[in-house]
C-alpha cells in the first residue's frame, strides 16, 4: 500500500518545467519525426518513463480522461500518481479518453477502440502516448507531411511493428484521426495524423 | 508584501494547460479551428486577447519576444503587449525580427524571412472565413467537416463579376494542406505567399471567438483563386520614401491637405535596418540636416 507521502514527486518547479516540456512537445508535433528532449525532471512511477511522466504533469488535468493499458495498470501506482499530481480521471472506456498511456506497445489495442473525434470536432480525439525501446536505433522510416521539409528520417524501434500500417486509417478518416507521441526515456517523437510513411529502410 | 503577484506570463497553470492542449490539436489538424475556453484578459477584446493567451501559454524565460501591430513595433498595442510580457514573464524583448523567438503580430507578417526557431503568433478578430457568408456556426462547422467551400468561390466570383477582378485585399482566404479553408487574419494579401512553406510555426489566437488554429512549418498554404483570375499580390507602385525598398508592403501617409502623400514600409524593423545599412529614399533626412536640428 503506497501512501501519498511515498508517491514519486512531481515537477520541482511546476510552472517552468511544464513550460519547457510543453515546448518540447509542441516542437515535436510541429516537426514530426524529429527527436525532441524533455529537460524537466520529475519523479516517475515504476511503469512510466521520464518523458511520459513530464507530459502527464504538463497536459493532464480534471478535463482529460486518461486510459491506461495493462502494463500501466499492473499496479495501482500509476493511477494513484496521476490522481494525486494531475487530478485526471483514470477511466476504463478507452473510446472517450483524451490521452491513452501505453506501457507495452506490442499489445496496443485496435485503434478503433480510441476516439477519432467527429468530422465537425476532429479535435475530440485520443492522443496515444507510446513508450518504446529506442528513438535513435532501429529501422529507418521516411516520413512526409506538414511540418516536414521534404522528407524526415526517423530511426526507431517502433512498436507495434505495424504501427504505421494501422495509422493508415488517418488517411481515410482525415480530419478525424489519432495523434501519437512516441517516448523513450527523455526523448519524444510526435506522429500527428497528417504524417505519412513513404518508405521503409533497413 | 501586499503587492499582487502574477503567475509567470500572467495566466494560471490550468488555463495554460487547456490552451496548450488546444495548440497541439491545432498543429495536428492544420487550418482547423480548435475551440478553447478563452479567458478575460486585462485588455479589451480587439486588442489581441487571443494572441496574448497563445503567447502566454508558449512563452518561457529563454524566449525573446517581438510584438508588431500593422508591421510597427512602435504603436500603442505593440508597446503595451511587449511591456505586459516584460512585466509578467520577465522575458527579453526585441524589435529585430531575426533575433526574436516568439513574434506576436497584428495584421502583418514581417518582411524578413522567418526561420525554424521562431513561432509567429497572430491576433485574430474573426477566425471563421465563412462567417460573413453564413452566420450560423452549425452550418459553417458542417461546411468545414464536408470540405464544402463552394460558397467562398462564389464570393470571389462575385468580386470578379462586380469589379472585374478579385477585389478582396486583406483576410484573403487560403487553403491549408489542401483541406481546410482558413482566414489568415486581416493581413494584406501581399503577405499570403509568405505563409506557404514557411519555416516557422504559425499559431492563430482569437480571444472573443474562442478559437485557436495553426499552420505547421513547411505546410502548403494556397490562396484561393480561379485559373483565369489567378491570385495576385498587391502593393502601391512606389519605392519606400525612407529606405527606397521596392519589395516591401507600403503604408500610405498623407502629408498635407493638398493631396501630398508618401509611401513608407509598414514593417518598421525592415525599414530601419535598411536605412542603417545605408539605403535612402526620396524623403530621407540628410544626415547633416538632422545634425543641424539637434
Amino acid at each position: 500500500m503506497t501512501t501519498v507521502a511515498e508517491l514519486p514527486a512531481g515537477f520541482a518547479d511546476k510552472v517552468l518545467s511544464a513550460q519547457s516540456t510543453f515546448r518540447s512537445v509542441m516542437d515535436a508535433m510541429a516537426r514530426p519525426g524529429s527527436v525532441q528532449r524533455i529537460a524537466a525532471d520529475a519523479g516517475t512511477p515504476a511503469a512510466m518513463m521520464r518523458g511520459t511522466a513530464a507530459i502527464a504533469l504538463t497536459l493532464f488535468d480534471h478535463d482529460t480522461p486518461i486510459w491506461l493499458d495493462s502494463r500501466m495498470s499492473e499496479t495501482s501506482d500509476v493511477a494513484k500518481w496521476l490522481k494525486f499530481h494531475t487530478s485526471a480521471p483514470v477511466i476504463a472506456d478507452s473510446s472517450i479518453s483524451s490521452f491513452a498511456l501505453i506501457g507495452s506497445p506490442r499489445e496496443l489495442p485496435a485503434l478503433d477502440r480510441f476516439a477519432f473525434g467527429s468530422n465537425e470536432y476532429p479535435d475530440r480525439s485520443t492522443t496515444l502516448i507510446l513508450q518504446i525501446d529506442s528513438l535513435t536505433q532501429g529501422p529507418a522510416l521516411e516520413l512526409r507531411g506538414p511540418g516536414i521539409d521534404g522528407t524526415a528520417i526517423l530511426q526507431a524501434a517502433i512498436q507495434p511493428h505495424d504501427l504505421f500500417e494501422r495509422l493508415a486509417i488517418n488517411v481515410a478518416l482525415f480530419p478525424r484521426g489519432i495523434d501519437v507521441v512516441l517516448v523513450h526515456d527523455d526523448a519524444i517523437v510526435a506522429i500527428p495524423r497528417t504524417t505519412r510513411l513513404v518508405a521503409r529502410g533497413g | 508584501m501586499n503587492a499582487p503577484t502574477y503567475n509567470f506570463a500572467y495566466l494560471d497553470e490550468q488555463t495554460k494547460r487547456m490552451i496548450r492542449r488546444a495548440i497541439l490539436k491545432a498543429i495536428a489538424i492544420p487550418g482547423y479551428q480548435v475551440p478553447f475556453a478563452s479567458r478575460e484578459m486585462p485588455m479589451p477584446y480587439g486588442w489581441g486577447t487571443g494572441g496574448v493567451q497563445v503567447t502566454a501559454a508558449i512563452l518561457g524565460p529563454e524566449d525573446v519576444l517581438k510584438v508588431i501591430d500593422q508591421g510597427s513595433d512602435d504603436t500603442t498595442n505593440a508597446i503595451s503587449i511587449r511591456k505586459f510580457f516584460g512585466k509578467t514573464a520577465g522575458v527579453a524583448t526585441t524589435t529585430a525580427t531575426a533575433d526574436a523567438t516568439v513574434i506576436q503580430t497584428r495584421h502583418r507578417i514581417p518582411e524578413a524571412a522567418l526561420h525554424g526557431g521562431q513561432v509567429l503568433v497572430y491576433q485574430v478578430p474573426i477566425p471563421e472565413p465563412l462567417r460573413f457568408l453564413e452566420p450560423r456556426e452549425t452550418e459553417t462547422r458542417r461546411m468545414h467537416a464536408l470540405g464544402e467551400y463552394g460558397l467562398m468561390h462564389v464570393k470571389l466570383y462575385e468580386d470578379i463579376a462586380r469589379f472585374g477582378h478579385i477585389a478582396t485585399s486583406y483576410a484573403y482566404p487560403v487553403k491549408v494542406n489542401a483541406r481546410y479553408v482558413m482566414d489568415p487574419s486581416p493581413t494584406p494579401k501581399f503577405d499570403n505567399p509568405k505563409m506557404d512553406n514557411c519555416a516557422a510555426l504559425q499559431l492563430f489566437g482569437a480571444g472573443r471567438e474562442k478559437r485557436i488554429y495553426a499552420i505547421p512549418p513547411h505546410t502548403s498554404v494556397v490562396s484561393l483563386d480561379f485559373e483565369d483570375h489567378p491570385f495576385t499580390r498587391y502593393r502601391f507602385d512606389a519605392p519606400c520614401a525612407l529606405c527606397g525598398a521596392g519589395d516591401s508592403y507600403l503604408d500610405e501617409i498623407v502629408t498635407d491637405d493638398k493631396g501630398g502623400r508618401m509611401f513608407v514600409c509598414s514593417d518598421t524593423d525592415y525599414c530601419e535596418s535598411r536605412q542603417s545599412a545605408g539605403h535612402r529614399g526620396s524623403e530621407s533626412a540628410a544626415p547633416h540636416k538632422e545634425r543641424a536640428h539637434g
